[in-house]
């Protein structure tokens, strides 16, 4: 009695390091730090575990735990930062369906009550549906899956008929709730199922809030894990996570001015069009005459995109971005929330080509200075800085909250060619009367302006 | 009662969770998101207290995979966070780096 008592005081100990932890995440100057006293956090918590009366053998526990650590660690090492939203939608579903598996287990070896058969089955739905979503969501951030939504006649039938299933299922097992249980395994499948079916319908460009909200479902999963085997520690920090989740959701959501409902359950640009046809003449600048308006710029506001991402242009803009400086010009970067294929995905790569972060700028700052902007350059990036957003109340972006880069006296867009954004919606951006397109290659335009400054 | 002690412990931490996490800037959405994530690992803690009490059988296999995925959640999470945390600097440090 007196180890368990000892191991529960120091699963406290770790939850207090969770929370300072998680605190601590939450300023750019203490997170290293935080997130170093969250891994003690865990790494006590492990521990401790290990002296638990409930442990008979070690040679499984210690073979396991260096082989998926083995694999996580050479993960975390060699993935590029462009990869990251993959990558965290990898370790997402791992964690889903590990707390599956400890839910599954708690059948083993004692006899379960009513209410944890429940937790039991709460913690494989979950932890099913976070698992297979979160492969999707990497097949889709990988590109090995086309990121467009996939959607069919019945889709809405279907997903309710598997919810339906998954209830009676679940309901069967309580009332018989026993290792061997067949409504265990067809609850098991059909989680994997309804978690492909969750997310195929939904676009590349609403992956921030994919996930974000995998993210949370990970945390219940725990959460749920930690009710089946009656331990605090799994059910706080399970908990945490899964509020920290819910709340990166709705931030993602609002900056989308879209209910999660309408993220989770329609194939954008599917639903509406616009009835404005975007009118005008698209002007063309070269690179020559984009350096001689930066040159005289004093005020320069850079608005990236995933498709600096894709062209990975993050360093040639760093370089571009200190020659204005050496010139004297005020230089930022305005980063919208959606911006990219997860919440803070620009952030992340501008910090890795050595962006300092008190150069980035969120929305909500970089619109009220837009006015004082001599240039604002957007670098692969659309549905973000659409004025249609604001002005075009047929347009299916209508209210959602943009980039104003019209205001700033000159734009260049920085696009490949003319084709429409993600969501399928013309930019009467392109069209502006102060909007010049410097067409092609991103990083190749960029690293052209960069070559013109150093002549 | 055992329930509603850990329904209890469950509703304060969730609003625990809101507290902490509401004012965190964009810039650190990111490693915030994977931090978090790691931390879901904690279910670690179940899988080893299931992996050691030797079930055999199904049950073992069960318990040894869960034992992998968590640890790769684990580990993997921290680190990547770790990795990317190192990146973000301010102005003054950052001047001169990487050229």
């Amino acid at each position: 009695m007196s180890t368990e008592y000892l191991i529960n005081l120091a699963y406290i100990a770790a939850a207090i390091l969770f929370i300072f932890g998680l605190k601590q995440l939450g300023s750019p100057a203490t997170a290293r730090r935080g997130n170093l006293l969250s891994a003690v956090g865990m790494a006590l918590a492990v521990f401790v575990t290990l002296f638990s009366s409930q442990i008979l053998s070690y040679s499984t526990i210690i073979i396991c735990v260096l082989i998926g650590g083995g694999i996580g660690a050479y993960a975390a090492e060699k993935v590029e930062m462009t990869a990251m939203p993959e990558m965290v939608a990898i370790f997402n579903g791992t964690g889903g369906m590990a707390s599956l598996l400890v839910g599954w287990v708690a059948l083993f070896g004692a006899q379960v009550d009513g209410f944890t058969a429940f937790t039991i089955a709460l913690s494989v739905i979950i932890g099913g549906v976070t698992f297979t979503g979160s492969l999707i969501a990497y097949a889709k951030l990988s590109e090995r899956m086309d990121g467009k939504p996939i959607v069919f006649d019945a889709q809405r039938m279907v997903n309710a008929g598997i919810i339906a299933a998954i209830v009676i299922l679940a309901y069967l097992f309580i009332q018989n709730p026993s290792s061997s249980s067949s409504a265990l395994w067809l609850l098991v499948v059909l989680a994997f199922v309804f978690g492909v079916m969750a997310v195929i319908p939904i676009g590349g460009a609403d992956m921030p809030v994919v996930i974000s909200l995998l993210n949370s479902y990970s945390g219940l999963a725990a959460c749920a894990a930690g009710f089946a085997i009656d331990n605090n520690l799994l059910i706080v920090a399970g908990s945490l996570v899964g509020s920290a989740g819910i709340i990166l959701t709705n931030i993602m959501c609002k900056a989308m001015n879209r209910s999660l409902a309408n993220v989770l359950f329609s194939g954008f640009g599917a639903v509406k069009h616009s009835t404005k046809q975007t009118e005008g003449e698209v002007k063309p600048i070269s690179v020559e005459d984009a350096y001689l308006i930066l040159e005289a710029a004093s005020n320069v506001m850079f608005v990236p995109g995933y498709g600096m991402a894709v062209a990975q242009a993050q360093h040639a803009v760093r370089e571009l971005a200190e020659n204005l400086e050496d010139n004297g010009a005020e230089v930022s970067f305005a980063i919208h929330p959606v911006a990219g294929r997860m919440p803070g995905h620009m952030n992340v790569l501008l910090a890795e080509a050595n962006v300092p972060y008190d150069q980035l700028i969120e929305m909500d700052d970089a619109n009220p200075r837009m006015d004082l902007v001599d240039v604002a350059i957007v670098i692969g990036a659309n549905d973000v800085v659409n004025p249609a957003a604001n002005e075009d109340e047929s347009s299916p972006i209508y209210g959602m909250p943009v980039i104003e880069v019209p205001r700033a006296r000159t734009v260049f867009v920085l696009k490949r060619g003319m084709a429409a954004g993600f969501s399928g919606v013309d930019n009467p951006l392109f069209f502006g009367e102060n909007t010049r397109m410097l067409f092609g290659d991103a990083k190749e335009s960029i690293t052209g302006l960069v070559a013109e400054f150093k002549d | 009662m055992e329930i509603v002690y850990l329904t209890f412990i469950l509703m304060l931490s969730i609003f625990l969770g809101f507290e902490l996490i509401s004012k965190v800037p964009a810039t650190l959405h990111t490693p915030l998101m994977s931090g978090a994530n790691a931390i879901s690992g904690i279910t670690l803690v179940g899988a080893v207290l299931a992996a050691g009490a030797d079930h055999g059988g199904f049950a073992e296999f069960l318990a040894a995979l869960a034992v992998i995925t968590a640890s790769v959640n684990v580990v993997g999470g921290y680190m990547v966070t770790n990795r990317m945390l190192a990146m973000f600097k301010k102005k003054d440090s950052s001047s001169g780096a990487g050229r």
